[in-house]
């Protein structure tokens, strides 16, 4: 009896042979037979992850990112069915994949592709009339609580992790310089779009996604908050829906 | 035993397996699409575009759900996270059918994202049919069952598919799904007669027909070894078998599967026109 321990078993590991019981039709040991199961596996597993990390790729280029897609796929097999969730490990495995030590911000632009991803799928919301802020006593206005779009991320890396993402997915942006930088996802109606932000008001929206008072979240993101200008852009791009 | 009426409210008419690319297309000029499938797993996101699309689809075409991520041939239990979403995804919708495959993907909580065969026996008819039941019991309603394309044989294997299929539906009053395509390519794959499968399969149990292009390659004996793609149009071969099947079953809805290399709108509808005329025929 093949058990499903066996027959997955060699699936992900090709050094081992094909299961005993599984015959052709002429009543030989399947081998090339069953290599149709591995191969299915390991090339819709890869498939799924150059979709998930289209700028990883073009940053490592794609025969490397065939050879690290084969080695991540196997320490880290899907554990459910949503394949558009697949790939959530993959800034842990290239902070320990030696080959790709030379390339630093890498695990953090994978951070920034799984967050695109993560906005693309995130619940609706209805976002609040800007008028509605403009509107408010300041005193009020300073003890709000903002309700941020599920589709709101906020990432903060050392690395400039906004400018490497557009300048591989815009045509002609200008290269990154290597400094740190923060990034805001929003997304305004379907498309996430990202944004460059500073470390105060990164430190802000975070905390406003914390569930802390617009006042607490202005007055912990120190002197260099531009509060204006953080919350124009997130009235701006549809991102608060509740107050 | 799931003994409320069947739910599988497709049209008899062709249909194709959607694709986000094809949106515009799509709701610009239908043309004769009858019905569209979609993958269940694609649309358990919380929100944005691909719920939206799917919304605005549903108000305008019949929907079938085919699920791809059940793994009901599993000798491990159904994971009860996917099921609920299964769930939430069928309840909002209220598709015209919903469809799983004969096959495990899932074992020791590691989705291998394949549709993976299991050897046919008294024990695993049992198996699949509680897996089964369970679906049935949990979403309200019934389900298809799709049969496999198969490119190897089990040693264990001691009855037919279309007599494990059989007894499946006897205990579970599930539907069957009859991909037409994964016919031929098994039995080219295990030398065995398609029209010999058809003639015992229960195609009163049929509640939607696949459609679908193969690859082709050998075994290390030099044996035809098909490859069940999705990625190319269906061959002549499978058309006939078409005509073979629809003759002895009646008009059945005819789905049009392309998941890999997907074409322009144009070449799904040239197959849809073909489906709708072989069901034209009957």
């Amino acid at each position: 009896m093949v058990t499903q321990t066996q027959f997955q078993a060699g699936l992900l590991d090709p050094t081992q042979p094909a299961p005993d019981g599984l015959i052709n039709p002429n009543g030989d040991q399947a081998t090339k037979r069953y290599d149709v199961y591995r191969n299915n596996v390991a090339v819709s597993l890869s498939d799924a992850l150059e979709a998930a990390f289209p700028v990883i790729r073009k940053l490592v280029g794609d025969q490397f990112f065939r050879a690290m897609a084969g080695v991540y796929l196997r320490k880290h097999p899907p554990t459910t069915p949503m394949m558009m969730f697949y790939g959530q490990a993959m800034p842990q495995f290239l902070r320990r994949f030696e080959p790709a030590k030379s390339l630093p911000y890498l695990p953090d632009i994978a951070r920034v592709e799984l967050a695109m991803r993560q906005s693309y799928h995130a619940a609706d919301a209805t976002p609040i009339n800007a008028t509605i802020l403009a509107e408010m006593a300041p005193d009020t206005l300073i003890s709000a609580k903002l309700k941020l779009a599920p589709a709101t991320v906020v990432l903060q890396s050392d690395y400039p992790i906004y400018s490497i993402f557009i300048a591989n997915t815009v045509d002609g942006a200008p290269p990154a310089k290597m400094e740190p930088e923060n990034m805001l996802i929003t997304r305004p109606n379907f498309d996430p779009a990202p944004h460059l932000i500073s470390n105060a008001a990164a430190h802000c929206i975070t905390s406003l996604q914390n569930g802390d008072s617009l006042g607490v979240a202005m007055s912990t993101s120190g002197p260099d908050l531009d509060l204006g200008a953080t919350l124009g852009l997130l009235l701006g791009q549809s991102a608060i829906c509740e107050i | 035993m799931f003994d409320a009426p069947p739910s599988s409210n497709l049209p008899p008419r062709a249909g194709v397996g959607y694709k986000p690319q094809h949106y515009m297309a799509i709701t610009q000029d239908a043309g004769p699409l009858g019905w569209l499938e979609i993958h269940a797993e694609n649309y358990m996101g919380h929100g944005g575009r691909p719920i939206a699309q799917l919304r605005h689809l549903s108000e305008r075409f019949p929907i079938s759900v085919h699920g791809v991520g059940l793994s009901i041939g599993g000798e491990g239990p159904l994971d009860p996270d996917h099921l609920s979403r299964l769930k939430h995804l069928v309840d909002w919708l209220n598709p015209a059918s919903f469809s799983e495959h004969l096959a495990w993907s899932t074992h020791d909580s590691h989705f291998l994202n394949d549709l993976l065969p299991l050897p046919y026996t008294a024990k695993t008819v049992d198996r699949v049919s509680a897996h089964i039941d369970q679906v049935q019991n949990h979403l309200g309603r019934q389900m298809l069952l799709e049969n496999p394309s198969s490119y190897l044989a089990f040693k264990d294997s001691d009855m037919s598919e279309t007599d494990f299929l059989r007894e499946v539906v006897g205990k579970t009053g599930c539907g069957l799904l009859l991909d037409v395509n994964n016919v031929f390519v098994s039995a080219t794959n295990l030398q065995t007669s398609p029209q010999d499968y058809i003639d015992s399969f229960p195609l009163d149990a049929v509640g939607e027909m696949h459609l679908g292009g193969h690859d082709e390659d050998e075994d290390e004996a030099g044996a035809p070894l098909l490859i069940d793609s999705h990625g190319k149009a269906v061959v002549d071969p499978v058309w006939a078998l078409l005509d073979y099947t629809l003759a002895k079953s009646g008009p059945k809805p005819l789905l049009i599967e392309w998941d890999n290399d997907v074409p322009d709108w144009d070449v799904l509808l040239d197959e849809i026109t073909r489906a709708d005329a072989a069901l034209a025929l009957v």
